[in-house]
């Protein structure tokens, strides 16, 4: 089995797993339980939250573990914008948004929310005037991401930063679920007030994600009832989930350090690899891009079609993002980089992990371009 | 040319005469330990002031472990050359370049009378480099941004850019030792915070009354005195057992005395503790009038079991300025957590606000308390804690 498709989801390291079943096993009691099991459980809560937050480098308090990147970035969005409505109903994000960030914002509109969607350049990326020139008195909340899923473009955050410190009103959210442990993110450097991270993109478990929420800032609750999570975010606690997280967290930041250099190389392989497919073109761009992020088109052959071709042969590839490669619909970000319809419809993406290897390239080369000649054969 | 050093100036050290040595000493000893993760780091001492000599090692970090350590007044990135009015111009001007600004100002002194420039003169030629090889700085002597100090001593020359404050007072260890009485609120660790400020040793002494206060009422205490040794290095924790003791005297002392009687024992077996640890003190985060056991009546009679100073950093304090220091401190998060201690249990309806020395001894004559206490601190527990501890070992393997 190849396994190309690491922006959907990673494997979990096998001592992730190990801590998710001990911790599940022996500590399975309610952290807010009173007794010896619940404080147990409570107590490795509050370690993963010490060594998330370490990792991070910044506060405990600032740390709310939700159910993944979904629940993280709707607690952000809708949060900032039903607590501080009375202070303006304007909110903007970019084109080319994960829908856990594109749908609440559309669900804000409804309840009466302007939302301004930034247009991108065609290296998929948003420019900082364009934003600066986009705020009003009555903005809220700036929502950008930092890697891009389906181009792995990545955004200006640390400019965006910058430049909302003139406007301190504004709150600065950044979905940062891409860039975990591949493109380093100093939360407080850039001063980003929400910052949401998902556990199954670093090779930890379903289930759990991160939100920072900086101190000062305060979020309307999407989910009422028991107070976990200094009351943001109430219901019981996943802690099997939550303890593997911060183990992955620790895992893939020390394998950044040492496989980072080793997981660029890979990245320029595979683009001298698939520059000599004919008709293939790339989409993401050659500079300010993720180092595990690989988006290319193949002329007139439906992605799908292609992805199940590659399957075949255990080589697991995506179409655009996994999230919305059921829709059918072409690839929203690679429309909003200017690409031509047609094209955007077989586009393909690779995603890679630090367990990738050289010697994968030359393999799946040539199942891709046999796929490539059985189904141009069948279209003909 | 980049910053090599790290400047430090100590505060009222400077008014210890003939004793300054000693707190200089102790002072680099606390640096010393509080850097052991920087091994190329070394430390020159002299009278006046201290250098970090960073040999490649990040000074943000130090910098960051710096504004803990008490007896530091400020410190400053700092280079240092050569007397040699070239070498001087060339690092001044490395030193501006670092450091965001748009004005500036030169403040040379001379202190190496030898030297043949005088600081007035220095200013002048210095502004001058500066102006002259920079393109966006302005000379403003009144309101500068950068404050380019240059200091021409004997050993060589110190150029300093910006300064940053220290924690102020003495170094740990310079005043003493005292036990810390810390209960698991908001005010014994900001107490134990203060006296470290001024150079005392701490030992925390914490009651413990199972099974009417928990594991989680001990680990919160725990967690409290590892805030605290980010002020003053390993601190010892002994954990008394205090169940039998309180029981006792709820059984036989009237209500209203009954939390007097208990604050009297606490304080006794402190003492107890203090003498077999050789301190020389207690601390206590009391502050007058706040609760029952805290107004003057009720401080004399709880006093009245020991002669040994018992300090009292918080006594003139109001709530919200103790508040204040247990957020600075980082403390309030953890003190703020709901769990029963010994003083929220057996806490009687209606306390005696003004109670009576000799009827307290009268009610505790009728119970047998020495041979109790004896146990309590022959049982005690002590943890040795730092800010590395954690006492859920069986928790290492899952992260």
């Amino acid at each position: 089995m190849i396994y190309l498709d690491n922006s959907a989801t990673t494997k979990p390291f096998p001592e992730v797993l190990d801590s998710f079943v001990a911790v599940a096993t022996n500590y399975f009691g309610n952290p807010s339980s009173l007794h010896e099991l619940g404080r147990k459980a409570e107590r490795l809560l509050s370690q993963s939250r010490e060594q998330v937050a370490a990792l991070l480098s910044v506060k405990p308090n600032e740390i709310i573990f939700t159910s993944g990147g979904t629940e993280a970035n709707n607690l952000a969005i809708k949060g900032v914008a039903l607590q501080y409505r009375k202070r303006g109903n304007h909110i903007i994000t970019t084109a080319i948004e994960h829908p856990s960030v594109a749908e609440p914002c559309r669900q804000l509109e409804e309840l009466g929310f302007e939302v301004t969607y930034l247009p991108v350049n065609a290296y998929g990326r948003v420019e900082v005037e364009t934003l600066e020139r986009s705020l009003r008195d009555d903005t809220i909340l700036v929502s950008v991401m930092h890697v891009n899923n389906e181009v792995g473009s990545i955004q200006p955050i640390e400019q965006i930063g910058e430049m909302l410190q003139r406007y301190p009103k504004v709150i600065f959210h950044v979905d940062h679920v891409q860039g975990v442990a591949k493109v380093p993110l100093d939360i407080k450097k850039a001063r980003v007030d929400l910052c949401t991270m998902s556990a199954h993109k670093f090779h930890s478990l379903r289930g759990a994600g991160i939100l920072y929420v900086r101190n000062g800032i305060r979020l309307s609750p999407l989910l009422a009832g028991g107070g976990q999570e200094w009351q943001v975010r109430s219901g019981t606690e996943n802690v099997a989930a939550i303890v593997a997280m911060a183990k992955a967290l620790r895992l893939s930041m020390e394998a950044y350090e040492q496989q980072i250099r080793q997981l660029h190389v890979l990245k320029e392989r595979w683009f001298e690899a698939l520059s000599h497919i004919d008709g293939m073109e790339l989409h993401t761009p050659i500079k300010h891009s993720a180092p595990h992020i690989i988006n290319f088109s193949l002329d007139g052959l439906k992605s799908e079609v292609f992805v199940h071709e590659l399957a075949k042969q255990q080589i697991f590839v995506s179409t655009t993002s996994a999230c919305s490669s059921k829709k059918r619909a072409p690839s929203k970000t690679l429309l909003a980089m200017g690409v031509e319809g047609k094209r955007a419809e077989s586009s393909i993406r690779i995603s890679l992990s630090w367990e990738n290897t050289i010697e994968e390239i030359p393999v799946v080369v040539r199942a891709m371009k046999e796929a490539i000649q059985k189904l141009q054969d069948v279209k003909r | 040319m980049r910053y090599d050093r790290i400047l430090i100036r100590y505060g009222e050290m400077s008014t210890k005469g003939k004793n300054r040595n000693r707190f200089v000493v102790q002072l680099k000893r606390n640096i010393q330990k509080k850097l052991k993760a920087f091994p190329n780091i070394k430390i020159e001492y002299m009278r006046d002031r201290m250098y970090i000599l960073l040999n490649g090692e990040p000074h943000e970090e130090i910098m960051e472990q710096l504004k803990t350590v008490f007896g530091i007044q400020s410190f400053s990135l700092a280079m240092k050359c050569k007397n040699d009015i070239e070498q001087i111009k060339a690092t001044a001007l490395a030193a501006v370049q670092q450091v965001e600004g748009k004005t500036f100002k030169v403040s040379a002194k001379r202190i190496d009378k030898q030297f043949l420039i005088g600081s007035n003169e220095l200013n002048h030629t210095l502004g001058s480099h500066i102006l002259r090889n920079t393109n966006h700085l302005t000379v403003n002597v009144h309101e500068p941004d950068i404050d380019v100090r240059v200091e021409v001593r004997k050993d060589g020359t110190y150029v300093t850019c910006y300064d940053i404050p220290g924690a102020g007072g003495l170094p740990v260890g310079t005043s003493g030792k005292a036990m810390l009485m810390l209960s698991g609120g908001i005010d014994s660790p900001v107490a134990g915070y203060l006296a470290m400020k001024r150079g005392l040793e701490i030992e925390a002494v914490h009651f413990f009354s199972p099974p009417f206060t928990s594991e989680r009422a001990r680990q919160k205490v725990i967690d409290l005195a590892k805030k605290l040794t980010r002020f003053g290095g390993k601190i010892r924790l002994h954990i008394v057992p205090f169940t039998d003791i309180q029981q006792t005297i709820h059984r036989q002392v009237p209500d209203g005395y009954s939390l007097i009687s208990s604050r009297r024992m606490m304080l006794k077996i402190t003492d107890m503790l203090r003498k077999k640890y050789n301190g020389l003190a207690i601390v206590t985060g009391e502050s007058l009038g706040q609760v029952a056991s805290q107004t003057l009546e009720s401080m004399f009679v709880i006093n009245d079991v020991t002669t040994t100073p018992v300090l009292r950093p918080l006594v003139s304090m109001d709530k919200t300025e103790i508040i204040a220091i247990a957020k600075k401190i980082d403390t309030l998060d953890i003190s703020v957590l709901p769990y029963e201690d010994c003083c929220t249990i057996f806490v009687p309806s209606a306390p005696k606000t003004r109670p009576k020395r000799e009827k307290v001894v009268h009610y505790e004559s009728f119970i047998e308390l020495e041979p109790l206490l004896q146990t309590a601190v022959a049982n005690t527990e002590t943890l040795i804690i730092d800010e590395e501890f954690s006492a859920e070992k069986e928790f290492e393997q899952l992260f």
